[in-house]
């Protein structure tokens, strides 16, 4: 199988959507004639012209709106934030308008458009470019959230985002763009949203985890290996629905869990997912579920403080270590 | 200022003076009304249309105000009553195929672009027989069959939807226009700008109908707005504008239908600005303190259903007992329209749980 950037993994989805649908179109800013601000868009002008790949002004409003009234009429817009930290100013029309407007239709008018860009922390842009808010989407029914880790993941999932029927966030990692992985060339190769993966099997303890905090999971479980402690590492996937069934499963197997997260811990996903399984799972829990969370403050610049903000392999070690009690 | 908009500011004012006595002139470039209709040029039965469909919008609304103060309709009710011309007028120069989209005062431009009364009083009253099965309520009135994309809540939210609306007829080349309604309060929401720049930035066959009732909920245009000739703002991207008197049916059918040859023809969009009036508060709970009863009175010495009215009777197009035929036509369907929405039953309970997703997960 070939091996490909994640870059270029979501790039073969939207050129081969692109392809399928001719009512998909992508639309955002500098994804055409710039070729993508981070290149997941490269080539696409070229091959399917102006009409369907369209550069926008900067007015994140405006056009996340003209997506959802498009879908109303029967298109399939992927729409691209630049970064989902601009997705903010678009965020009346994501829920109050994408969000619910089949629900207050009575059925009518489902929304099939995908917002899609990269969000979490980056290197070095502070506290307005360096944040994941993937929570406050998750928040809404209406909506479904999807956050692949791996390039393979982000080429399946891509491609099902953009044939569900329903507004679709998809959150990538900038600085998973880079990451390089076997990515299935075939055009029909989708992954269905809602279905979680074991990334790693194990049997000490479970540690689930997303999106950047995945290679960061998989390396602690990694060093842990060698000490003797076996863990499974769960990736979800997609964050609504949440495949919540693949976790409590590996919970009562395991009877430990640490949820690693690079968002805030405050009203995030890990709370969510904690509540989930000591809901569900409590008799099997023999520690206390643990989060392992990005820092509860604004995003800082300075390099030093910046590495403590986010975390890394050392603290999701420390972090199995304290719930099996070593 | 601009020589540009001097220009437009020149085409806008018309030099018959405030001949109706009715606007006065707070601002500088306050456009004045047109001192009479536009010549008719219609058929009979399309002018007996209109007559029909404002009188019955106004006496659905005032079913409405009945039924609200019996606890019939909840929540938030806001009532199109003053309005008529501007929603009658600009729909009846539509074709079928062409779409709506509006705000939340939106009875009206449903009724107009024909939903059935009863559909739209069933979910008022929140029964499944409503036009959006219960769900949606006043605010949220859609029927895809008519291609009424909605009634929405957020002040401004329907203007990048209207505009999405039209960038799809264009993409699939076909000559559907759309007309987007809003209030002027929406003006200095970033949704306005926003949208018109792309409409016009991609040349969109998008009508943007300013529907200026001169209040934002309390708060008059004086106190909201440092530029209140609505029209005049199409300059600010090179857009065609009209400032219309919107008591006034035929003046807005008319620059509808211009901006609708300019829609179908070259893609291009418009601003419409329709001067208004609401004679009822914001909503059913508004009881209007900021405005006094001889100002309403003012307006309705103008009212759209009057003016309309000696229209036809002059033109020997309506007489005393075609009206009064129509009123009992219009009575039987406002009552029909109640009836149904009584005896239409709740919406299942399992209709909380539907149309979430419309491609649900389980898990």
């Amino acid at each position: 199988m070939p091996v490909t950037t994640m870059r270029d993994a979501l790039n073969q989805a939207l050129r081969e959507e692109l392809a399928r649908d001719a009512n998909v179109f992508l639309m955002g800013e500098e994804v055409a004639e710039y070729q993508g601000a981070y290149k997941v868009t490269r080539g696409l002008l070229e091959e399917f012209g102006p009409k369907r790949v369209i550069d926008t002004p900067i007015t994140e409003l405006g056009f996340a709106g003209l997506g959802v009234g498009a879908a109303m009429a029967g298109l399939r817009p992927i729409v691209e934030f630049m970064t989902f930290n601009f997705s903010i100013l678009a965020i009346d029309q994501i829920i109050n308008s994408a969000a619910k407007m089949l629900y207050m239709s009575g059925g009518q008018f489902p929304i099939p458009i995908v917002f899609r860009g990269p969000g979490g922390s980056a290197y070095q842009v502070s506290s307005q470019h360096s944040q994941a808010i993937e929570s406050w989407y998750a928040y809404f029914p209406g909506l479904k959230v999807v956050m692949p880790s791996t390039p393979a993941d982000a080429k399946g999932l891509l491609k099902s985002a953009v044939r569900d029927d329903d507004p679709v966030i998809f959150i990538e990692q900038e600085r998973l763009y880079g990451l390089k992985g076997e990515v299935p060339e075939n055009d029909d190769f989708v992954i269905p949203l809602g279905v979680a993966e074991v990334k790693r099997e194990g049997t000490d303890a479970t540690i689930v985890a997303r999106s950047w905090m995945l290679p960061v999971a998989m390396k602690a479980a990694e060093e842990l290996a060698k000490d003797g402690v076996s863990c499974e590492v769960i990736d979800p996937r997609t964050i609504r629905p949440l495949d919540i069934n693949t976790i409590v499963e590996s919970v009562k197997k395991t009877n430990r869990v640490v949820i690693a997260e690079e968002s805030h811990p405050f009203c995030g996903v890990g709370a969510e997912i904690s509540a989930a399984i000591s809901e569900r799972a409590f008799d099997y829990l023999d520690a206390p579920v643990k989060r392992v969370s990005g820092v509860d403050v604004p995003m800082p610049y300075a390099k030093n403080l910046e590495r403590r903000a986010i975390p890394d392999v050392a603290e999701v070690i420390a972090a199995v270590r304290a719930v099996s009690y070593l | 200022m601009s020589s540009q908009l001097t220009e437009r500011r020149e085409k806008l004012s018309t030099p018959a003076g405030n001949a109706a006595g009715v606007l006065e002139a707070p601002a500088d470039g306050e456009p004045e009304i047109r001192k009479s209709s536009p010549a008719i040029q219609e058929d009979r039965e399309t002018l007996l249309k209109i007559f029909h469909q404002m009188l019955l919008i106004r006496r659905f609304e005032e079913k409405c105000a009945e039924s609200y103060s019996l606890g019939k309709i909840g929540g938030f009710c806001h009532l199109y009553i003053g309005q008529e011309a501007v929603g009658v007028g600009s729909i009846s120069a539509l074709r079928d195929d062409d779409y709506v989209i509006t705000s939340y005062r939106e009875h009206g431009q449903a009724i107009a672009k024909g939903i059935l009364p009863e559909a739209v009083m069933a979910e008022l009253y929140g029964k499944a027989g409503g036009c959006s099965k219960g769900k949606g309520g006043s605010m949220h009135l859609f029927d895809k069959s008519v291609n009424f994309m909605g009634g929405h809540g957020i002040v401004g939210g329907q203007i990048p939807l209207g505009t999405g609306l039209a960038f799809a007829s264009k993409y699939r080349e076909s000559d559907q226009v759309t007309l987007c309604f809003f209030g002027e309060a929406a003006v200095n929401q970033g949704a306005f700008h926003e949208s018109l720049n792309m409409a016009q930035l991609w040349k969109l066959p998008c009508i943007y109908i300013c529907e200026n009732n001169q209040y934002g909920m309390g708060t008059s245009l004086a106190r909201a707005m440092s530029l209140q000739n609505v029209a005049e703002k199409a300059s600010a991207y090179s857009m065609e504008s009209e400032f219309v008197d919107g008591m006034d049916v035929l003046a807005m059918r008319r620059a509808t239908q211009r901006a609708i040859k300019r829609a179908r023809e070259n893609y291009l969009p418009t601003l419409i600005e329709a001067r208004t009036y609401r004679y009822m508060g914001h909503s059913m709970s508004d009881p209007g303190n900021y405005r006094t009863r001889a100002e309403i009175e003012k307006y309705q010495e103008r009212d759209p259903i009057k003016i309309f009215t000696a229209t036809l009777k002059e033109s020997s197009i309506l007489t005393d007992k075609d009206i009064a035929d129509i009123e009992a036509r219009v009575k039987e369907e406002v009552e029909r329209a109640v009836r149904f929405a009584e005896e239409s039953p709740e919406p299942d309970p399992s209709e909380l749980y539907a149309n979430v997703y419309a491609n649900p997960i389980e898990n």
